[in-house]
């Protein structure tokens, strides 16, 4: 018995010293609060030929925000931040949306290209933002604070559209060919949202890429020590560089499928205030905010707790402007259960009251 | 307090957690005296100066200053300004963004009556306190669009305007050039004709015997002693420096190593006036294939920069390097590695170990750099060559997967070491290998240096301890103030020879 119990105490011990350990349980308890509160949460049902439910729902509307992840945890992890991302995901929008054009007999531009070179202005503006930090040494912070203000301008700009004989920018402009909106929506006949896949896709691309070469490893030694890096003979400034890239690559990927999803581009508010859930979600991933050692799992599952959290919110009645504050206390306890801080104390704590008890 | 004398300290205890930094130490200085302070690094020269201004509290002894009946001790640097300690120290610690009046009077501007700050007074005694030190520059600029020297000396007018008795200059010479450094030494004249007591740090032993009257040596935290300039000829300073007393050191002659025919090898590498503004005077250098070749000198005398030129990890401003017959061309790190150069850099902490990953990834990242990032080394090989390595130099760890931060330095020195062995060299460079583990491990090192070399390896070995190094190398370089002086054949040599080269008398 007792020996059954110190075993059963050793697998617990492992268990939370694993890395993903509080960003599950996070998960799980935003999740479990919901079954009490609302037990047709799980309740998963095909309405109108497609997956319906309030799961679904979170797994759907998280897309965007794990793709962002993706790319955030790496730029984090050479130990930089990357807070234009919001902006660039309306940039990219933007231009795809204004070459696919407002016909409604054809595109403008081929749907295939117009995607494609919305794609490449986020990588050019990675890009950008890569060649500051990697190569300028800017600080992460302020050199993506240039696109973080630009982008959303530029971005008016490209949506400008003729009213009274003057262009004026800013506008949205619509999309009217019904093929564009399966990118955010659902492909003909498939039961599961699109975004789902790209999201996935995203996922195990990154993946594949971490683990099948060095580029993982040698983020890792950038982030941790770039200097030591250097002398064995890894290039860190273009590590750097490359994930500030791909980070613009993932800003406009999910720019393109929000755009998709209100077959629009609104350049006020395609990814507004993206960039503070995309960092937020690397932090409930358990990632080391100053650089190193990296999850990507962690990163996804804290991306999906943010979006939890909000689809909950919004099921307990919860209004969209009262939603920041309870957000905000959520995050507080999520973060501070993550603290080492916060262990710590705890720990010391306990040890007193031990010390207390033998005493007694 | 004896006549002249400005100030004394006496017995002066500083411990650290587990080590005893300053150990009785005494110190005395006279009126209208330069004083130099010496000592290998880690001697205490650095934190005798703490102690004195305040930066640490001492732990036992006494200081005494002119004016000061009771003994002082001052709790903070500013304390210490005001009992008439002032310190200019090695990085300079003004504000470049701000006007050189400002830095001078930082947080004692003179006011007007209402309050405000006096502009016009304040630029007039700035300009005045500079002329003491014999500069003559607008006050009103920036302090950044000057250069370093100027830099300095406005450091040293702020430090000697505010009433000082005692002057401290820590490595005051280290980014000037020679012209500079003598202006720098004219204002110390001056200074000591008006009465100003300097202390001067430093670890260019030309300057010391240049500008100073006393010499006080300390070592492993303990008081050596005080002598007068003339009494203590170059070689003697040295020795005293390293602690060997040069009369003894015959007996401590190397076993007799077999040396095969280095001289009729073929050269593995050859330097031709590489150099560096700054950082090492340009040298030539010619290595044999299958050579132990040690560089010497005190510490910053350029052994590191020289080693960091060749393996490109400065880049060197002029010269060229050929390596194997070839040009070598490297622009960062990884072209010379790529070649089959190898460098362990002195500081293990800042430029060695990658803290957060574990030992077997600290020991394949060179391996995988040189293979490239897309072809990932596959994890049975890496396992296969952690498991070798950890047997092969006995690393002590818990498993391959632990964080090298949570090795003892020892431990950690082998894995970088390891990490360049596994590369599998034709030229290693090991700067200060030996350093701060313990002397099992020392001798470890030296072994495989030596087995290395036999079988075929060419090393380059930078030590402080001139004793290891005449037990492994074939050859010995020597360098002085930034600058190679010279090369000594390892035929018997004693320590002696080697701190007279050193002490600038090859």
């Amino acid at each position: 018995m007792g020996t059954n119990s110190n075993n059963f105490r050793g697998g617990f011990k492992k268990l939370t010293e694993m890395r993903l350990f509080l960003p599950i349980v996070a998960l799980i308890l935003v999740l479990l609060v919901n079954i009490i509160k609302t037990p047709t949460f799980f309740n998963v049902s095909i309405q109108n030929g497609v997956l319906y439910g309030y799961v679904i729902d979170i797994l759907n509307r998280s897309c965007e925000l794990v793709i962002l992840a993706v790319g955030m945890t790496l730029v984090i992890a050479t130990g930089g931040i990357d807070i234009s991302v919001g902006a660039v995901s309306a940039l990219a929008a933007a231009i795809c949306i204004r070459m696919l054009g407002s016909s409604y007999d054809a595109y403008a531009v081929p749907m295939g290209i117009s995607i494609l070179i919305g794609l490449i202005a986020g990588m050019a503006c990675g890009a950008f933002n890569g060649f500051l930090v990697a190569k300028m040494r800017i600080q992460a912070m302020v050199a993506t604070l240039i696109l973080f203000t630009a982008g959303r301008g530029i971005a008016q700009l490209i949506s400008a559209r003729e009213i009274g004989g003057k262009m004026v920018p800013g506008q949205i402009i619509y999309v009217r060919m019904e093929s564009f909106k399966a990118f955010g929506g659902f492909l003909p006949n498939v039961v599961v949202p699109t975004p789902f896949f790209i999201a996935a896709a995203v996922v195990i691309i990154a993946y594949l890429f971490l683990s099948k070469t060095a580029f993982g490893l040698y983020i890792q030694a950038t982030g941790i020590n770039s200097k030591a890096g250097r002398l064995v003979g890894i290039n860190s400034t273009l590590i750097t560089f490359l994930c500030y890239v791909i980070c613009g690559l993932t800003a406009a990927l999910a720019g393109i499928i929000s755009s998709s999803r209100i077959y629009s581009s609104d350049a006020n508010n395609i990814g507004l205030y993206m960039e503070l859930d995309a960092i937020l979600a690397v932090a409930l991933g358990g990632n080391n905010m100053s650089g190193g050692k990296f999850s990507l799992a962690g990163s996804v599952i804290g991306a999906i707790t943010i979006q939890a959290l909000t689809t909950s919110l919004y099921a307990m009645g919860v209004t969209a402007d009262q939603l920041p504050v309870y957000k905000a206390i959520v995050v507080i306890l999520i973060v501070s259960i993550q603290s080492e801080e916060l262990k710590r104390w705890l720990n010391s704590r306990s040890k007193k009251n031990a010390t207390i008890k033998v005493a007694g | 307090m004896e006549n002249n004398v400005v100030l004394t300290m006496r017995g002066i205890d500083k411990i650290f957690p587990g080590v005893q930094a300053l150990n009785k130490v005494d110190f005395t200085l006279k009126k209208g005296e330069v004083h130099a302070l010496m000592g290998e690094n880690g001697a205490g020269k650095s934190t005798l100066i703490k102690v004195l201004t305040g930066v640490y509290q001492k732990e036992g002894g006494e200081i005494h200053i002119e004016g000061i009946s009771h003994p002082l001790t001052n709790r903070s640097p500013e304390e210490a300004q005001k009992n008439g300690i002032s310190t200019v120290y090695q990085e300079i610690n003004l504000c470049p963004n701000i006007s050189v009046a400002e830095n001078i009077f930082v947080a004692r501007q003179p006011r007007t009556r209402i309050g405000a700050v006096n502009w016009k007074k304040m630029n007039k005694d700035a300009e005045k306190a500079l002329k003491k030190v014999g500069l003559d520059i607008n006050v009103t600029k920036p302090l950044g669009e000057y250069s370093v020297a100027i830099q300095q000396m406005v450091a040293i007018a702020r430090a000697i305007d505010v009433q000082c008795k005692v002057l401290i200059l820590d490595e005051p010479t280290s980014s000037l050039d020679d012209s500079e450094v003598k202006k720098l030494f004219d204002v110390m004249n001056n200074l000591k004709a008006s009465g100003v007591a300097i202390i001067f740090v430093t670890h260019f032993l030309e300057q010391v015997y240049e500008v100073c009257d006393a010499i006080t040596v300390l070592r492993n935290g303990e008081f050596v002693g005080e002598y007068r300039i003339a009494e203590l000829p170059r070689v003697q300073l040295v020795a005293k420096m390293l602690g060997h007393d040069v009369d003894d050191l015959s007996s401590l002659r190397k076993t007799s190593k077999e040396k095969n025919n280095i001289q009729n090898k073929d050269s593995i590498l050859k330097a031709t006036q590489l150099g560096k503004a700054g950082s090492i005077k340009p040298f030539d250098i010619e290595i044999k294939r299958g050579e132990v070749i040690g560089l010497t000198g005190l510490l910053g005398s350029g052994r590191s920069e020289l080693a960091r030129l060749l393996f490109c990890a400065d880049k060197p401003e002029q010269g060229d390097i050929v390596f194997k017959a070839e040009n070598l061309n490297a622009h960062a790190p990884i072209d010379s590695i790529k070649k089959g150069m190898a460098f362990l850099p002195e500081d293990r902490k800042e430029e060695g170990i990658i803290a957060d990953l574990s030992v077997r990834e600290n020991l394949m990242i060179a391996l995988q750099a040189r293979t490239g990032m897309f072809k990932l080394l596959p994890m049975s090989k890496q396992n296969e060559l952690t498991e070798k390595f950890i047997k092969m130099l006995k690393i002590k760890t818990a498993s391959p997967e632990t964080l090298i931060k949570q090795l003892s330095g020892g431990n950690q020195q082998k894995v970088i070491l390891g990490r360049w062995l596994i590369t599998n060299p034709e030229f290693l460079i090991l700067d200060e290998p030996t350093r701060g583990i313990d002397v099992g491990t020392k001798t470890e090192i030296q072994k495989l240096i030596v087995n290395l070399a036999e079988e075929g390896m060419t090393i380059m070995f930078i030590s402080s301890e001139i004793e290891e190094m005449l037990r492994t190398v074939n050859r010995l370089c020597v360098l002085c103030d930034r600058q190679k002086i010279g090369e000594l054949k390892n035929d018997n040599l004693s320590q002696h020879d080697v701190m007279t080269a050193i002490a600038g008398g090859v």
